[in-house]
């Protein structure tokens, strides 16, 4: 495809305006393939004003007299809008952007083409997760082996081609484990708790259907799991829907693990909203928090309305739950819903946060989501086609990555100095995960990002975050490794609506910005002196 | 009085979110209520002052016995089990008693003694000196002038003596007008903007029911508008709702006819009266006192409460005020009806957005000393400090330190004080600890002889000023200096409920790790580091010199080696949480270094800071499973979630009793 086709103007002038505390910028507006370009001319600073088209989520023209006027309304949530002169070229521009930001095809998509200065490609050590996850888990048990019996993604399309299963069970009995899964997500493991020697496995639902059937390879995997734990050791099943919607499930041919058949384990329901639902709950909250005529009278119960809060706090409730089965009962966790592609990733990577000190540093942090979201199977590609305003009725949209990010926030502010990331580094997950130059985020499964070389022909999100350069930004300067666990408050006293997200963009940032950069004055001012010893600046006597 | 009752076997529920009951023994004091626990470990003392209690209820007798319901004005909640009737009764006629002092000589900071010679309260009550203040504004100056009309409170006993008023106003104009204003009143100086020459004063309403008018107030505003030659007009803020100040009108009083007054342009804010403050306040302590709340029932029941509207009245009125005398250099009336509630948060506010020097400690006390205790805020009738009429009893100081934290929330850099400062503020505001903020006016405190018997609260405050300093707060002119700009448009999600407050007692509800105290700890030590360092360069410097002059090189090696031994030690103390924890324990202002004679101020002192979150230093050891809401599977009595039961195939029950 040529993108030349799609472009139906080269150039025009325009004044872009960036909300309310920004000057606007006049210049040469300019469509490329991958990009939206304004130049206001050599002399102004920036030079150059460039939005990746991939991040526009709605575009509205509006035309009168002998101009136009686009407002560009971004997957960061952003709100942009270019005075353009002339109504032809406003016009050409709004359907050049509307045609190359709906483009749906991966391998033309920018990250094959982004190729910044100072990075290699396939420079980036997250190849391979279940792997080095595995070493970590194989220091301390045995009872844990990595199977290749995924390794061309023939049992489970969306997940990566190793996994770590218990060693008793061969893979055959995986096969069939997988045969009784939905999407052959049959039990792996997520993660190993050392203090208690207990683990945290994820999965789809079995398809038990109405005349609930069974799998004994799939009972014997559970059973295994309980026999490699410790002796008496027993296990719930966190199912992330209603016991209700659990029972409905049978009748399209899922459902949820019978009593009978899984003996040592307990199931609990606890219903977390996923899907169109939550996708209309951050449309809602974003149309509140833009809505500035909203006065204080009704503001709490329209927050309330948007649910966003009760879902941060349902998914820290049940993450709580699940560390808890694992951290003070000595149990083994299994967690699911019914793909097992959205709120069980949330609830189990929530779980590590809590539980894992290693996985709350800036590496542990990256690898878990590479391991737990990207590699798990987390259908990105899908679930972040659009943001918060697009037109288009969702189809399979639903910010479940945002809500995790709002929950680790909400973490950060209650334990503010037991995270080595910083907010900015949550905020650019968000960014990058909605649209970006690089290709962590692409496709919605490992077996996609193969068919595609995403991984040799694309930069890796986590090399262009590791650059020194972006370490004042990303980083949390008080952080100060904190070995045990961090047990949020889930009461509604305690979450708070995520400003730095949600108002990013109608707040001035500067007071907190200021903050931001105190703190780290604090700190480093501390490092220098520490690093500054008498020995350092003293030059050796002269004889 | 039965003094010193003692009951053994009391159990004690300290907070809404605990589960746990401690057994101990309760005694009452003619001061506290002190509750020993009898874990020998331990021995845990809570303490509560009298004048901290609002409310004492007796619940329906249980099998362990009889509950009594303690709420503390400072936000604490108690629950007292005493298994007799008897005593129960006894505790309860008692605190009754207790809580309600009738006399001044009751109250807590005629018996509290720090041991401070003469000398030092002397000192410690001339720490702020208002005289002192008016001076930094740049008055007296051509226009305005130190007034003794008020002398001896003759005519106006709920004002100082000392008074700023236009030098055209003769003594003949103010007492006319006082005349004419609720109380007697008048309009005087409450701050003075030396940029734009404006100022702001306060009065009461006038009385002008439906058609009055009296020719010495219209000369009286008249007088402060010419106290400002660069401005044409002055505006008068009646910060009441509309409806209020016409209801006013049928009692004889009222507001300002814009047609009577020359030059002058009205405004009403809509700030509501005491009574719906106090409504407010309660409604939304229920709010927090709600076990295990949804997010709903929260958010609805805080919106219900209208607390966080009123705040942003509160707020809109201080805006109005700064931006009338920043950005359109006019002078400002304030007033509402009596003029001492409304009026004194609204200029409180504005001098805050208006002064970085009200954003210091010393620059707050001075702006609590002028706006609320000179100008006669009743301290003793709204926060109930001797018994007296309910319906007197309003959170309005409350409120104004509340606008404070708002703004700290926006601008964490640009105050000097942190939270905990507001929160100990708060706190003695109802203590009755210290004189300060002992009855109604300034006549009645030197009727009293406050000063001479009772200590100031705000050298307590300086001498732990350690304990308030906000470390991101950025000194440096540039930053700090001229007026806070907020921002014009979306200002709701400005507004955050406080639970650093309101839910003060309930350690798990707060954030768990301070980023204050932390900051703090990390600038203290660096600057010890810094001056180690200085005297080691100096020590290196003189080897050197001695080195040199023998020409010698052997101490060559055991000198670095020496410096990193020490360096890496101190590596460590700054980078493991244990040695934080250690460090926080050192932080010299923290431990109270007083004779043994005060111990009862030390006690409270302890309960005050162990009971702020941020105070705890090893929280994380402590965080665990009771912070969760009730469903938590360790919490054994707690009732299952919302879809247990119906299943039976579902375990709820069994992990819930696991």
């Amino acid at each position: 495809m040529e993108f030349s086709e799609l472009i139906r103007t080269g150039q025009a002038q325009a004044e872009l305006l960036r909300g309310p505390e920004m000057p606007p910028l006049r210049g040469t507006l300019c469509v490329t393939g991958h990009h939206l370009l304004l130049s206001p001319g050599p002399q102004a600073t920036p030079d150059l004003w460039l939005l990746l088209l991939r991040s526009v989520d709605s575009i509205e023209k509006r035309v009168a007299g002998d101009a136009g006027t686009i407002t560009l309304r971004c997957k960061d949530l952003r709100v942009l809008q270019l005075d353009i002169e002339g109504v032809e070229a406003t016009l050409d521009i709004a359907r050049s952007i509307e045609a190359l930001s709906s483009l749906e095809s991966v391998i033309t998509s920018f990250p094959f083409f982004y190729r910044p200065k100072g990075l290699r490609l396939g420079e980036s050590w997250h190849f391979h997760p279940p792997e080095r996850y595995y070493k970590r888990v194989a220091r301390e048990t045995r009872a844990w082996r990595l199977s290749e019996a995924n390794e061309d993604f023939s049992l489970c399309p969306s997940y990566p081609r190793a996994v770590i299963v218990p060693r008793t069970v061969d893979d055959d009995a995986l096969a069939r484990s997988a045969r009784f899964r939905q999407g052959g997500r049959f039990p792996v493991l997520s993660y190993y708790h050392a203090p208690s020697g207990t683990v945290l496995l994820r999965s789809s639902q079995p398809l038990t259907g109405p005349q609930k059937r069974r799998c004994a390879e799939d009972e014997e995997l559970l059973q295994a799991v309980l026999a490699g734990a410790r002796p008496g050791a027993r296990g719930f099943i966190v199912d992330t829907r209603s016991a209700q919607a659990a029972k409905q499930a049978r009748m399209t041919g899922g459902g949820t693990e019978a009593k009978s058949a899984y003996p040592g384990w307990k199931r609990l329901h606890r219903p977390l909203e996923r899907g169109r639902p939550l996708q209309e709950s951050f449309v809602h909250l974003v149309e509140a928090c833009g809505d500035l005529e909203q006065s204080m009278d009704r503001w709490l119960s329209r927050l309330d309305g948007c649910h966003w809060l009760s879902h941060v706090k349902a998914a820290l409730s049940t993450a709580c739950l699940a560390a808890q089965g694992m951290e003070w009962e000595g149990a083994c966790i299994l967690v699911h819903g019914a793909e097992g592609t959205d709120s069980t990733l949330l609830v189990t990577s929530l779980a590590q946060l809590i539980l894992d000190p290693l996985s709350r540093t800036m590496a542990g942090f990256q690898e878990l989501i590479e391991r737990e979201w990207i590699q798990a199977g987390h259908p990105f590609q899908l679930r972040c086609a659009h943001s918060a305003f697009s037109h288009t009725r969702p189809k399979h949209e639903a910010p479940i990555f945002l809500l995790f990010l709002d929950c680790v926030w909400q973490l950060g502010r209650q334990f503010p100095l037991s995270l080595e990331f910083g907010e900015g580094m949550l905020l650019a997950l968000f960014d990058h995960s909605y649209a970006s130059p690089f290709g962590t985020f692409l496709c919605n499964s490992e077996k996609e990002r193969c068919l595609c070389e995403v991984r040799t022909r694309t930069h890796s999100l986590w090399s262009g975050l590791n650059q020194p350069k972006e370490q004042r930004k990303l980083r949390n300067p008080l952080y100060a490794p904190n070995p045990l666990a961090i047990w949020p408050s889930v009461e509604p006293q305690s979450l708070r609506l995520w400003q730095g997200l949600f108002l990013r963009w109608t707040h001035p940032p500067e007071p907190s910005e200021v903050a931001w950069e105190k703190v780290w004055q604090i700190a480093t001012d501390q490092e220098k002196t520490e690093g500054s010893q008498p020995t350092d600046s003293a030059s050796e006597p002269q004889p | 009085m039965n003094k010193d009752i003692k009951v053994e076997n009391v159990r004690l529920v300290d907070g809404i979110s605990s589960k746990k009951a401690a057994l101990g023994t309760l005694y009452l004091t003619a001061t506290h209520v002190i509750f020993v626990e009898n874990a020998p470990d331990t021995r845990k003392e809570t303490w509560i002052l009298h004048s901290q209690i609002s409310t004492i209820e007796k619940q329906a007798t249980t099998a362990t016995g009889c509950p009594l319901l303690v709420r503390c004005k400072n936000f604490q909640l108690l629950q007292l089990v005493i298994p007799q009737e008897r005593d129960c009764h006894d505790v309860y006629i008692s605190l009754l008693r207790l809580a309600r002092p009738v006399k001044y000589e009751e109250l807590y900071c005629f018996s509290f003694n720090p041991k401070l010679d003469r000398e030092e309260r002397e000192q410690g009550w001339m720490l702020i000196d208002l005289s002192e203040e008016y001076k930094r504004m740049g008055l007296p100056n051509n226009y305005w002038q130190l007034s003794d009309v008020n002398r001896d409170y003759r005519v106006c006993d709920s004002y100082p003596t000392q008074l700023y008023v236009p030098k055209s106003a003769t003594a003949h104009i103010i007492v006319g007008s006082s005349k004419f204003r609720s109380r007697r009143r008048f309009p005087a100086l409450s701050y003075y903007y030396k940029d734009n020459h404006v100022s702001i004063c306060r009065s009461s309403q006038p009385l002008s029911g439906f058609s009055a008018r009296c020719l010495e107030d219209e000369q009286m505003l008249q007088a402060i508008r010419k106290a400002s030659p660069g401005s044409d007009f002055i505006y008068v803020v009646d910060t009441r709702p509309k409806l209020n100040a016409m209801a006013n009108r049928a009692a004889g009083k009222g507001y300002e006819n814009e047609d009577n007054y020359s030059n002058i342009k009205f405004q009403f804010i809509g700030i509501e009266n005491i009574h719906v403050m106090r409504n407010s306040l309660q409604k939304m302590l229920e709010v927090c006192e709600l076990k295990s709340p949804s997010m709903s029932d929260f958010l609805w029941g805080l919106e219900n409460s209208g607390w966080l509207r009123h705040i942003k009245a509160i707020m809109d009125a201080g805006i109005f005020i700064a931006k009338a005398v920043s950005e359109e250099g006019a002078s400002v009336l304030v007033h509402c009806s009596d003029g001492w509630d409304r009026t004194a948060q609204a200029c409180s506010v504005a001098g805050l957005l208006l002064d970085p020097h009200y954003r210091t400690l010393k620059g707050f006390m001075v702006l609590i000393e002028k706006d609320w205790i000179s100008f006669g805020h009743k301290f003793n009738h709204r926060y109930g400090n001797l018994d007296g009429d309910p319906r007197e009893i309003s959170p309005v100081i409350d409120q104004f330190i509340e606008c404070v934290w708002q703004l700290m929330e926006q601008f964490p850099c640009a105050f000097e004080f942190n939270e905990r400062f507001l929160i100990h503020i708060q706190h003695h505001i109802y203590s009755c600890q210290f004189g300060n903020f002992l009855c109604n006016s300034q006549k009645e405190r030197q009727e009293l002889k406050i000063q001479e018997r009772t200590y100031s609260l705000w050298a307590h405050l300086w001498k732990n000023r350690g304990d308030y300093l906000n470390p991101l707060f950025r000194d440096d002119p540039s930053q700090t200096q001229g007026t806070l700009h907020l921002p014009t448009m979306p200002c709701n999600f400005m507004y955050k409920f406080w639970s650093g407050m309101y839910n003060r007692f309930e350690k798990g509800l707060q954030p768990r790790q301070s980023v204050t105290d932390y900051l703090m700890a990390v600038k203290e030590e660096t600057q010890q580091l810094e001056e180690e360092l200085e005297a080691l360069e100096e020590r290196l410097e003189r080897i050197q010199k001695v080195q040199l002059n023998r020409t010698q090189v052997k101490s060559k090696q055991s000198e670095p080696s020496k410096h990193s031994g020490f360096s890496t030690s101190d590596n460590s103390t700054a980078n493991t949480p244990q040695d934080y924890s250690g460090n926080m324990k050192s932080f010299p202002s923290r431990s109270p270094s007083q004779g043994d004679e005060d111990s009862a101020l030390i006690l409270t002192q302890d309960n005050l800071k162990s009971s702020d979150p941020d105070l705890s230093a090893n929280s994380d050891q402590e965080s665990g499973v009771e912070d969760l809401s009730c469903r938590s599977p360790s919490g054994g009595e707690c009732v299952p979630g919302e879809d247990s039961g119906k299943d039976r195939d579902s375990d709820e029950a069994v992990f819930l009793t696991a």
